[in-house]
């Protein structure tokens, strides 16, 4: 049984409020299943709430939000009154909001539920960030501080680049978190549960986030759920790097961590990221493992036309949408294809600044926020064949949509946009002597 | 019930981690199952397109698996089988993960896990099966007889 303080005791008590009350019920029900011996403290909070689903529609017309809440957020079937949350709490992607109107076949009636969604819980304290990396958009944890977050390529990035610890929770558990301020102190919260299982030697430098999203693709099939320790002169990874990286390997397999010595905060040497215990033997990324992932990757791409090209998966940084917008200067896009980039909304207002929201829009594209095709299980009409820049994108899509994948760089993406064809092929690798 | 022969009477002990107990058929995924993009909660059927049970209906059934795959909305797409009236009848499972621990509390049907032997390599699609979460354990008593067959 798992342990409580005197305040968490209180709590489950009902000193404040009976919603509190049923969300240390459902974190204590979660906690002995875990066999977690106590809850962490948490002050952040990434969850999903407005996003509409039949089952969340069909609560809310019977009790509005409130029943819709305590049902799925909280597990409980009484009657509650939503508190404001207790701690810092962001919605992650949801459905599609009003820029999506008329463009694809996601239904009205949704848009309007998201929106009624977003006032009620941004009333009751949550931040609508609307993104899968809300890391991109100002919620950083600081390093070793217990969160609570949902959204595979979120936790990834949040436990190996950021050094937070998070396991991958759902939305009972963050429902219940965001009002109590408690998460089971479990799996990647402790330490021990935190060091390397497996080495990766790459004898290949990365040369972009496309490397990296292949040389994830690889790492997560590899080790599945494990956590692997990636060595070899990899060159400095930024932001989308490591967020393709960390996405690619989350769908291949399950990571929700891993490190990379000298370049991420729980591992500054390889003997830290295996804490004191020997290595095993190392498993080779080379140019056939590279080869095999790029196959692998465009093994559902048959057909050249490509109707529909997607970046942003997870959301684009501002960087991405950057080197779309200078790939189309001057440029229109082929008349059957159509071009979004998915990106927060908060990262849309810099790029409508910057003039790249116009130069992608003069060419024809869309610069669209807060979800992506896999999220709502839409894309353009008709889409037969899309193109991407993301290894996880490629991974789900085809299976979501029934469409057909090609994976590739974000320019050779541009160019399949603005000629209808898809005409990428794999770059050399740069192979380490 | 007494006319079923029982050669493979067999009893599992793990540990309950949601309370219950119910008799049925059960359903053996070898593969992990994803719960986004996996399942389908308005039918309750598995619908990745590579996965082995492709096209396979879990409601009220036993639903026997190694783990929970994929995305974080894993709890929510089973917790909305339970919302659909589609949910398995219980769960047992090998690999103990947020995931899979949270779903099956929400989805609110009785659950074992952390079992003494595979109950993937033991049990098999249509063994007639007791989920006791109460205590932990979980009986295989052979194939359904098609006489008493719950359909």
């Amino acid at each position: 049984m798992v342990a409580l303080t005197d305040e968490e005791k209180a709590m489950r008590d009902g000193r404040d409020g009976d919603a509190v009350a049923a969300a240390m019920d459902l974190l204590i029900r979660y906690a002995d299943a875990l066999g977690a011996e106590h809850l962490c403290e948490t002050r952040n909070v990434a969850g999903t709430n407005t996003q509409p689903s039949p089952a969340k529609t069909k609560l809310f017309e019977e009790g509005g939000w409130s029943k819709a809440f305590a049902v799925i957020s909280l597990d409980c079937d009484d009657d509650i009154t939503v508190p404001q949350m207790k701690v810092p709490t962001c919605q992650l992607q949801h459905g599609f909001g009003n820029d999506a109107l008329g463009i694809m076949p996601y239904s009205e009636r949704n848009i309007e539920l998201q929106a009624d969604a977003e006032s009620f819980y941004s009333s009751k304290g949550v931040n609508v960030l609307a993104t899968c990396t809300p890391y991109q958009v100002g919620n950083l944890p600081t390093y070793g501080e217990h969160v609570a977050w949902m959204e595979s390529s979120a936790v990834v990035y949040a436990n190996s680049v950021l050094g937070a610890r998070t396991n991958c929770e759902g939305g009972a558990s963050t429902g219940s978190a965001s009002i109590t301020g408690r998460i089971p102190c479990w799996g990647n919260h402790l330490v021990e549960n935190r060091y390397g299982t497996h080495l990766i030697e790459s004898g290949l430098r990365m040369t972009g986030f496309q490397d990296w999203g292949m040389f994830g693709y690889f790492v997560g099939d590899a080790v599945m759920e494990a956590r692997p320790v990636m060595v070899g002169d990899l060159g400095q990874p930024d932001l989308a790097d490591l967020k393709h990286f960390g996405a690619a390997a989350a769908s291949s397999g399950g990571v929700e961590m891993y490190h990379i010595p000298g370049r991420t905060p729980d591992a500054p040497t390889l003997e830290a990221a295996f804490g004191g215990a020997a290595p095993p033997e190392p498993l080779h990324y080379g140019e056939a493992e590279r080869r095999a992932m790029y196959d692998s990757l465009n093994s559902i791409g048959n057909s050249e036309d490509v109707d529909f090209v997607l970046i942003g998966c997870p959301h684009a940084s501002l960087e991405q949408i950057g080197r779309v917008a200078r790939a189309l200067e001057g440029r229109t896009l082929s008349a059957g294809t159509e071009l979004w980039v998915m990106t927060p909304r908060a990262l849309r207002s810099v790029a409508d600044r910057n003039g790249w929201t116009a130069t992608i829009e003069g060419a024809g594209g869309r610069v669209l926020t807060d979800s992506c095709p896999a999220m709502s299980r839409v894309a353009p009409a008709g889409t037969k064949v899309f193109a991407t820049d993301s290894a996880k994108q490629a991974h789900y899509l085809p299976a979501i949509l029934g469409i057909e994948a090609w994976f590739g760089t974000t320019e050779e993406c541009v160019d399949a946009a603005v000629t209808g064809r898809w005409r990428g092929s794999l770059a050399p690798a740069a192979v380490v002597r | 019930m007494t006319s079923v022969a029982e050669p493979r009477r067999l009893v599992l002990r793990g540990r309950g981690i949601v309370p219950g107990r119910v008799e049925g058929e059960a359903l053996v995924s070898h593969e992990t199952i994803s719960g986004w993009g996996g399942i389908d909660p308005a039918t309750g059927t598995i619908v990745e397109r590579r996965h082995e049970l492709y096209g396979v209906c879990f409601t009220g059934k036993v639903l026997v698996f190694p783990g929970a795959k994929g995305s974080s909305g894993w709890s929510g797409f089973f917790q909305s089988t339970r919302l659909m009236g589609t949910a398995p009848l219980a769960m047992v499972f090998t690999n103990l993960t947020t995931k899979a621990a949270l779903g099956a509390i929400v989805t609110r049907v009785p659950t074992v896990t952390e079992l003494d032997d595979d109950p993937v390599a033991r049990i098999a699609t249509g063994d007639r099966v007791e989920v006791d979460a109460d205590n932990g354990l979980v009986v295989v008593h052979g194939p359904w007889p098609r006489s008493d067959h719950p359909r």
